[in-house]
C-alpha cells in the first residue's frame, strides 16, 4: 500500500541520503576529476584542483610509459576467460543437482562452498611451486585456471539457485517429446536460464576482474592483470596522483558500469540466492 | 495400437514403497482414469507408464512389446502436464513443432500437422505468440496440439484441469472428450475429482496408497462399488455410512445410502432428525441433518429444489433400502 | 571443512529418477567435483608435508624433516600473536561498521526520496573498485599528510596534518576495507527490508507500537537472515584480506597492520621459507574452521529458518 509521506520528511529523508551518497561516492569522484589535471594541479588544494585547467595528458602518458593496454587486455583475458570455462564447468553439474537432485547433493553444494572458506594463503605455497615447476608462473592460462577454481563454486551456486526456478515439468515435456540430453540443454534449459547465466557471468567477471591476492602473487610483468599493474604504484615516483588517478579510473570504469547494470541480480548472486 | 499392460508393477522411493505389486490392462482406444485422493500414487502410476521414473520391478508393456526400460520418447506416447509445462522461450509454433523437430519430421509434414491441430484446437491466430501472451485455456490448448502432432499410441494427461477456473474446466473437460471420440486413441487421465472421472472416463481406476480399490465403468461403481472406500470417493454428495444399530438391523457392520436414495417427508418416515444447513442449488437441495440418533457423523440427503425447509426444521426420512450398499467389519461389499 | 550456510529445504519437484538421469546427473557433475578436489587436496597435502620440512628455496637440496619445529617458531614468533590479533581487530572492526552502519543506511534508504536511482548507483560504487585501485586512492589522496586531501583539510583547520597511515595503520586499513564493503552490506540489507511485509508493520503500528518497538520487534528479526549472509559472506573474504595491506603499509610499522595472510606472505615468498610458511598456512586452515564453526553454533538458528 502506498502511504501518503509529508513532503517536509521525505525533503529530509532527501537530504540526508544524498549526503552520505555523495560522502561515500566522492573518493571515485575525485579520482576523476584528478585524472583530468596536471600532476602539478593534481597536489593543490582541493578548491584549485576543481578550478585548475582540465587535460587527457595523463591517459596519454599512462599507455606510453607502461604500455597500460596490454595490463587492460590481461584483465579482460582473465575475468571473461575464467568466467567463460566455469561456466562451460558448471552448467552440466548444475543442471544435475537441480533437476536430479540425489541424497548427497546438499553435501556436494555445502562442500563445494566450503572450498571457497579454505583461507588462500594455506596453499600459496604449493600453487607457487607447482606454478614455477609447470612454468606457470606469469601465465595468462596459470592465471585463468586458477581464478576459474577460485569462482566455480559461486558459478555452480548461483546457476543451481536459477536453474531451481525453472519447473521440471518443462524439461520432462522435452523429454516426453523425444529430446536427448544434449537437445534438453541446449535447447530448453539454457534459453529459459539466459537471465541467471548473464548475471552469472557478469557478476563473475567483477569478481575476477577485481581478484587481488592470486593476480598479485602470480604475476610478475607478462600477464600482470589490472590490480598487479595498479599496485605497482604503491612505490610512488615523484608526482604520480594524475597518472595513478588516469590509470585507476581505467581500471574502474568497465566493471563499474557493469556493475551497475547487474546491481539487481547482485545481491541473490553474492548470497546464494539467500536473499532475494 | 495403444495397448498398455502393466504387470506386478512396484515402485519404492528408497525404504518407501509408493506402488506395491499392480496389474492392470487398458485396451486400445481406452479412455482411462485415475482417480483418488492426494498422495494415492496416481500420478506416481502415470509417470511410471510414461518413463520418467523407473519401476523398482515389474513390467510395462506398449501394445505387445516390452516398453519397461525403454526411455520415455521411445514409448511413442504423449503427455500434457498439469502446468501445461510450455517452453516459455518459443512460440505457440515452435513449442508443437518441438517433438517433431526432434523426431526430424520433414518441414512440410510439420507445417500440415501444425495447421491441422491449430485449427482443431482454435489456436490458428495465435500461432506466433509466445505461451507467456496467451490465457490459461489456451495454454492447455497448446500442450494438447503439442502432444497431438505426435501421433502418439496414447495420451497421458497428469491433472490438466486443476489450474483452470471452474467454467473453463467444463468447457476444457467435453473439448478433451470429443478429442477422443474424433482421434479413438487410448487417453489416461489423472484426477482428483471424481466428478471428472465420472463424467469422461470409459473406465475408471480408483486408487488408494498404491492399491487398486477397484476397476470399472463409472456406473459400475457408482451402483456396485466393491469397499467402503469406493463407495464413499465416487458420487457426490458423499454417500452416508452407518454403522451400529441401523447396520446390524440389514445383517451388516456398516450400511451405506446415497443422500439421493433417501426419501423426505415433513410428516412421516423411518428416521427424524433436524435440518442444520440446507444448501439451494436451484434444482436440488442438499441438507445436512443432525438429531438423528444414528450416530455422531450428520446425515446428508437430496430433495427437489422445491422443498421449503430451512434451519431448524424438523424432517422425517426413509432409505430406499434396495439401493443400500452393505459392508463387513472389513470394509468389503456383501 | 565444516560451513555454516542455508542450504534450500527439500525439493518439492519430483525427483526425476530413471538409472538414465542419474547416470548422467553423475557424469555432468564429476568434471567441477574432481577439479574442486584436486584443487582443494593436492595443496593441501603438500602445505601439510612441507610444513614438517626445513624448506628453504635460498637453500635448495638442504630439505629434511623437522617434525614440529616450524610449528614452534611458528607459534612463538611474537609476530604470530600480533597477526592474529590484528586479523580479528580487522575482520571484527569491519564486520561491526558495515553491518551497523549498513543497517542504518540501508533503513535510511528504504524510505521515499527523490532520486533513489541515482543514490543508491553511488552508494553501491566503491564494492566495484578494486582493492588494489582503493587502497593506493585512500593512501595517496587522502590519508597523505603532506598532499592528502584529509591533509589539506588539518591545514585549513589550523591543525597539524596526521599521518593517518604510520600513526594509526590498523584503523585506517579498517577504514578504507570498511568503505569498500558497506555498499555489499547496504545494498543486501536494502534487498531485505524491501521484501518486508509492509502489512505487518501497518498491523503492528494499528497494535499501538511505536516507531522503535516496530524496529526492534519486526524489522530486526525479519533481517536476521540477511545479517547472517552478510556477516559471513564478509567473514570468508576479510579473513583473506591481503592487496590493501600490500599497497599501503606493508604490514608496518612493524608488525602494527600484518595478518596472517600477510605474515604468511612475507614468510613463504619474501624470506623463501616455505617450510615456516606452510606451518603458517596450517595454522590459519585451522584457524578458519575454527571462525567457520563458531559462527555456524551463533548464527545457525538464523539459517534454517
Amino acid at each position: 500500500m502506498a502511504r501518503a509521506v509529508t513532503n517536509r520528511r521525505k525533503a529530509i529523508v532527501t537530504v540526508a541520503a544524498w549526503l552520505i551518497a555523495i560522502a561515500i561516492f566522492f573518493p571515485i569522484f575525485w579520482i576523476v576529476v584528478l585524472s583530468f589535471k596536471t600532476e602539478g594541479n593534481a597536489i593543490k588544494d582541493p578548491l584549485e584542483v576543481l578550478t585548475s585547467a582540465w587535460t587527457f595528458d595523463s591517459y596519454a602518458t599512462v599507455q606510453e610509459r607502461s604500455n597500460y593496454f596490454r595490463h587492460f587486455w590481461n584483465s579482460v583475458i582473465l575475468s571473461v576467460g575464467s568466467t567463460v570455462l566455469g561456466l562451460i564447468i558448471a552448467v552440466p553439474a548444475a543442471w544435475a543437482m537441480a533437476f536430479v537432485p540425489g541424497k548427497r547433493t546438499k553435501d556436494v553444494l555445502m562442500w563445494m562452498l566450503s572450498t571457497k572458506m579454505l583461507p588462500p594463503v594455506g596453499v600459496l605455497v604449493p600453487i607457487y611451486l607447482i606454478f614455477r615447476d609447470l612454468g606457470l608462473l606469469d601465465s595468462r592460462i596459470g592465471l585463468v585456471i586458477v581464478l576459474t577454481l577460485i569462482n566455480l563454486p559461486i558459478i555452480v551456486w548461483m546457476l543451481y539457485t536459477y536453474f531451481r526456478e525453472i519447473p521440471g515439468e518443462i524439461l520432462e515435456a522435452a523429454r516426453m517429446d523425444g529430446a536427448t540430453l544434449r537437445d534438453e540443454i541446449i535447447h530448453v534449459l539454457t534459453p529459459m536460464a539466459v537471465p541467471g547465466i548473464a548475471s552469472t557471468l557478469l557478476l563473475n567477471i567483477i569478481l575476477a576482474w577485481n581478484e587481488a591476492f592470486w593476480t598479485l602473487n602470480l604475476t610478475a610483468a607478462k600477464a600482470a592483470p589490472l590490480t598487479a599493474f595498479i599496485a605497482s604504484y604503491s612505490s610512488p615516483e615523484g608526482l604520480f596522483y594524475a597518472k595513478l588517478s588516469a590509470a585507476s579510473t581505467m581500471a574502474i570504469a568497465p566493471i563499474l558500469i557493469m556493475g551497475w547494470f547487474s546491481q539487481k541480480q547482485l545481491v541473490r548472486g553474492l548470497t546464494f540466492g539467500a536473499v532475494k | 495400437m495403444g495397448r498398455i499392460q502393466l504387470e506386478k508393477v512396484t515402485k519404492s522411493f528408497g525404504e518407501v514403497n509408493v506402488i506395491p505389486p499392480l496389474d492392470l490392462e487398458i485396451n486400445d482406444g481406452e479412455f482411462v482414469v485415475f482417480v483418488g485422493p492426494s498422495g494415492c500414487g496416481k500420478s506416481t502410476l502415470l509417470r511410471l507408464i510414461a518413463g520418467l521414473e523407473d519401476v523398482t520391478s515389474g513390467k510395462i508393456e506398449i501394445d505387445g512389446t516390452n516398453a519397461t526400460e525403454l526411455a520415455p520418447a521411445q514409448r511413442g506416447l504423449a503427455m500434457v502436464f498439469q502446468s501445461y509445462a510450455l517452453y516459455p522461450h518459443m512460440s505457440v509454433r515452435k513449442n508443437i513443432a518441438f517433438p517433431m523437430k526432434m523426431a526430424k519430421v520433414p518441414q512440410d509434414e510439420q507445417k500440415r500437422r501444425i495447421d491441422a491441430a491449430a485449427k482443431a484446437l482454435n489456436l490458428t491466430d495465435y500461432l506466433d505468440r509466445r505461451p507467456g501472451q496467451l490465457s490459461g485455456g489456451q495454454r492447455q490448448r497448446v500442450a494438447i496440439g503439442r502432444a497431438i502432432v505426435r501421433e502418439p499410441q496414447a495420451f497421458l494427461f497428469d491433472e490438466p484441469l486443476s489450474n483452470l477456473d471452474a467454467a473453463l474446466r467444463v468447457g476444457m473437460r467435453l473439448e478433451i472428450m470429443e478429442l477422443h471420440e474424433r482421434l479413438a486413441t487410448t487417453m489416461i487421465y489423472v484426477t482428483h475429482d471424481q466428478v471428472e472421472a465420472m463424467t469422461m472416463a470409459d473406465k475408471i481406476v480408483v486408487l488408494r496408497a498404491g492399491h487398486i480399490e477397484q476397476v470399472g465403468s463409472p456406473l459400475e461403481l457408482y451402483h456396485n462399488p466393491r469397499n467402503e472406500f469406493v463407495a464413499g470417493f465416487i458420487g457426490s454428495p458423499k454417500m452416508n455410512l452407518l454403522k451400529g444399530d441401523t447396520a446390524r438391523q440389514h445383517g451388516a457392520a456398516t450400511v451405506g445410502v446415497r443422500p439421493e436414495h433417501i426419501a423426505v417427508s415433513t410428516t412421516e418416515g423411518l428416521w427424524q432428525g433436524k435440518v442444520n444447513v440446507a444448501e439451494h442449488l436451484g434444482s436440488d437441495t442438499f441438507l445436512h441433518v443432525n438429531d438423528h440418533g444414528l450416530g455422531s457423523e450428520p446425515l446428508t440427503v437430496r430433495v427437489d429444489g422445491e422443498l421449503p425447509v430451512k434451519h431448524g426444521d424438523t424432517i422425517f426420512m426413509t432409505p430406499d433400502t434396495s439401493k443400500m450398499h452393505r459392508f463387513d467389519d472389513e470394509g468389503l461389499r456383501l | 571443512m565444516v560451513v555454516p550456510y542455508p542450504v534450500h529445504s527439500e525439493p518439492e519437484r519430483p525427483l526425476m529418477a530413471t538409472q538414465h538421469s542419474r547416470a548422467a546427473a553423475r557424469l555432468m557433475i564429476s568434471p567441477a567435483v574432481l577439479l574442486l578436489l584436486g584443487w582443494m587436496l593436492i595443496p593441501l597435502c603438500m602445505t601439510l608435508y612441507f610444513s614438517f620440512l626445513r624448506y628453504n628455496l635460498l637453500m635448495p637440496g638442504m630439505e629434511e624433516f623437522t617434525g614440529w619445529m616450524n610449528y614452534r617458531f611458528f607459534l612463538t614468533d611474537p609476530a604470530f600473536m600480533d597477526a592474529l590479533v590484528n586479523t580479528l581487530l580487522l575482520v571484527g572492526g569491519v564486520l561491526l561498521i558495515t553491518t551497523v552502519g549498513g543497517t542504518l543506511l540501508a533503513l535510511l534508504l528504504d524510505q521515499p526520496f527523490w532520486g533513489q536511482g541515482i543514490v543508491r548507483i553511488m552508494v553501491i560504487a566503491p564494492f566495484f573498485v578494486m582493492p588494489t585501485v582503493s587502497a593506493l586512492v585512500w593512501k595517496n589522496m587522502f590519508m597523505n599528510p603532506v598532499n592528502g586531501l584529509f591533509g589539506h583539510l588539518f591545514q585549513s583547520l589550523g591543525l597539524q596534518p596526521y599521518d593517518f597511515l604510520s600513526q594509526a595503520p590498523l584503523a585506517s586499513i579498517i577504514f578504507i576495507v570498511s568503505w569498500q564493503w558497506l555498499p555489499f552490506a547496504t545494498l543486501i540489507l536494502l534487498t531485505a527490508f524491501q521484501s518486508l511485509d509492509q502489512e505487518q508493520l501497518e498491523a503492528a503500528e494499528m497494535d499501538g507500537a511505536p516507531a522503535l518497538a516496530r524496529f526492534w520487534y519486526i524489522m530486526l528479526p525479519h533481517l536476521a537472515r540477511a545479517i547472517t549472509v552478510v556477516v559471513l559472506i564478509q567473514t570468508i573474504f576479510l579473513l583473506s584480506i591481503f592487496a590493501e595491506i600490500l599497497v599501503t603499509t606493508g604490514g608496518g610499522p612493524g608488525t602494527a597492520s600484518t595478518n596472517l595472510t600477510y605474515l604468511i606472505y612475507m614468510q613463504s615468498l619474501l624470506q623463501f621459507d616455505v617450510g615456516m610458511g606452510s606451518a603458517g598456512g596450517v595454522v590459519a586452515i585451522i584457524l578458519a574452521n575454527i571462525v567457520a564453526i563458531f559462527l555456524m553454533r551463533m548464527i545457525g538458528k538464523n539459517l534454517d529458518a
